[in-house]
């Protein structure tokens, strides 16, 4: 299968491979990411996903390959590319504005210039009467939406998302995905998702990788094409073959 | 949090406690010299009330500066020796064995070497105080959220970063709690030197009272010393209280 683009990738991954302890994880995984594109990398639990997601986010070094971002090789090292996970990790002792400023404040910009940005975030994104609150006071789902505009606000151009929506309840998650997709469509920033949501990867990815084996390795990778990506797409007949086709690759 | 009706329990108690002393001494089951009824340390404590005040300054300020300096010291050493392995492996032994020290033997030392005025006061309660905020803050630094620093690292934060937005505010409930251990400690400790060699300060009216066999007046700098530690351990409250506004109201 050849689903190249023209354009050059804004991140590529060149054959990683990583070993735990003597133990292959990860094997010759090769992937690209092209600008405003979100690709998944959907696998099973333990399919070495998150270890993946450590290589490209610089806290982990891989035994092989090597991660290339905008032409320059960034192998193990962090603070370049933002990401988000599970876990929502807002800073507890700060105020929602002010964690989602903590980027800008970690770069050394004005604090009243950064919080400014984040209230001005938050109310683009309806969420500013809760600039003065801490995280505790906050729903997950909430959290999550904070989190998400925390990673955006660091880096524009790149995020790497871990199952950001996996902790949250079904209602929660549906309302997420519209969400997020709504986010997407007004910033278009190149995206890797991993999930082991099936669903999920086929409603809000441009491309999926498949990840599995022993070590782990790309599996598959499938393209899917939409016009109109909303909640309404996921009871549709070509949402059934995509899933048919993902299932089959999983297997 | 605390509920008033809840604080009805300790004053009964209180007052139920007082009062059987005080029968038990007018019935003269306990004698005069043993022990002293609370009327009589509260004529006492209303006598030498100037006095008290005038020794209780001089205490307040050994403790506020050893207690200060303590604490200081304290999260020095807890910040060097969080940062650098090194200086933890060399020192951390040592920390624990200036603990093993028994002040009552150290105390008379430092006057030799320090004089009869403040400083060896200062120094015996920076002894006693900087080491439950070491430990605390310690303990707490090489707890944090692991996920939370990596987080920062990957915006780039440097170890500045990582102290100021996570390791500090995270170690907070445990610096009070030493806080609260170094800053009782402190009124202690202050007394305890005073005892060994000075010329003013609580410790030193309560060893002129004791020899005098003035009971009923060391009673009195009892209460005041007690006094004392409380309202340090108020203020320390209200100081947690201002300084963790994320808490829980």
């Amino acid at each position: 299968m050849n689903l190249s683009q023209n354009s050059e990738p804004i991140l590529e991954a060149k054959d990683i491979g990583f070993a735990y302890d003597k133990r292959k994880i990860i094997t010759g995984v090769n992937l690209k990411l092209h600008k405003n594109e979100l690709v998944s990398l959907l696998g099973v639990s333990g399919s070495g996903k998150s270890t993946l997601f450590n290589i490209i986010a610089g806290l982990l070094k891989p035994d092989t390959g090597k991660i290339v971002y905008e032409g320059a090789d960034i192998t193990g090292k962090s603070g370049i590319i933002s990401y988000s996970f599970q876990k929502d990790l807002l800073l507890p002792y700060l105020k929602i504005e002010e964690n989602v400023a903590l980027p800008l404040l970690i770069k050394k910009e004005k604090k009243s210039t950064a919080i400014k940005k984040a209230q001005e975030m938050l109310k683009e994104f309806r969420l500013d009467a809760y600039a003065s609150n801490y995280p505790r006071e906050l729903s997950g789902g909430m959290r999550q939406r904070i989190a998400l505009l925390r990673t955006y606000l660091f880096s524009k151009d790149l995020s790497l998302l871990d199952e950001p929506f996996s902790a949250l309840d079904a209602i929660t998650k549906d309302e997420m995905h519209e969400w997020y997709m709504n986010m997407r469509r007004r910033y278009n920033t190149s995206t890797i998702f991993i999930t082991h949501d099936v669903d999920e990867a086929i409603l809000l990815s441009d491309r999926i990788y498949i990840l599995g084996n022993t070590p782990s390795t790309i599996k598959a990778e499938l393209k899917i094409e939409v016009n109109n990506r909303n909640n309404d797409f996921k009871l549709s007949e070509s949402f059934l073959e995509y899933k048919k086709e993902v299932l089959r690759n999983l297997e | 949090m605390k509920n008033k009706k809840d604080s009805i329990y300790p004053i009964a108690f209180g007052i139920v406690f007082l009062a059987v002393w005080q029968i038990l001494c007018t019935l003269k089951v306990i004698p005069a010299f043993l022990m002293p009824s609370p009327i009589q340390i509260i004529k006492a404590l209303v006598e030498d009330f100037p006095l008290l005040m005038y020794h209780l300054a001089v205490t307040l300020a050994e403790s506020l500066i050893g207690l200060i300096a303590g604490v200081l010291l304290g999260l020095i050493f807890a910040l060097l020796m969080d940062r650098f392995i090194k200086v933890y492996k060399t020192f951390y032994p040592f920390v624990i064995i200036s603990q093993t020290i028994p002040t009552i033997a150290i105390a008379p030392l430092l006057v030799l070497w320090f004089g009869y005025d403040l400083l060896p006061k200062v120094i015996l309660i920076i002894l006693v105080t900087f080491f439950p905020i070491t430990i605390g803050l310690l303990e707490s630094f090489k707890s944090a959220d692991k996920d939370e620093i990596n987080l920062l690292k990957s915006m780039g934060a440097s170890e500045f970063d990582i102290y100021k937005f996570i390791k500090l505010p995270s170690s907070m409930g445990k610096f009070f709690a030493a806080l609260k251990i170094s800053a009782s400690y402190s009124v202690v400790g202050g007394v305890i030197s005073e005892w060994l060699g000075g010329f003013r300060g609580l410790g030193v009216y309560m060893t002129r009272v004791r020899k005098a066999y003035a009971f009923d007046k060391m009673f009195a700098v009892i209460i005041i010393i007690s006094i004392l530690s409380l309202l340090l351990l108020k203020a320390v409250d209200l100081l947690q209280k201002l300084s963790m506004p994320w808490e829980e109201k």
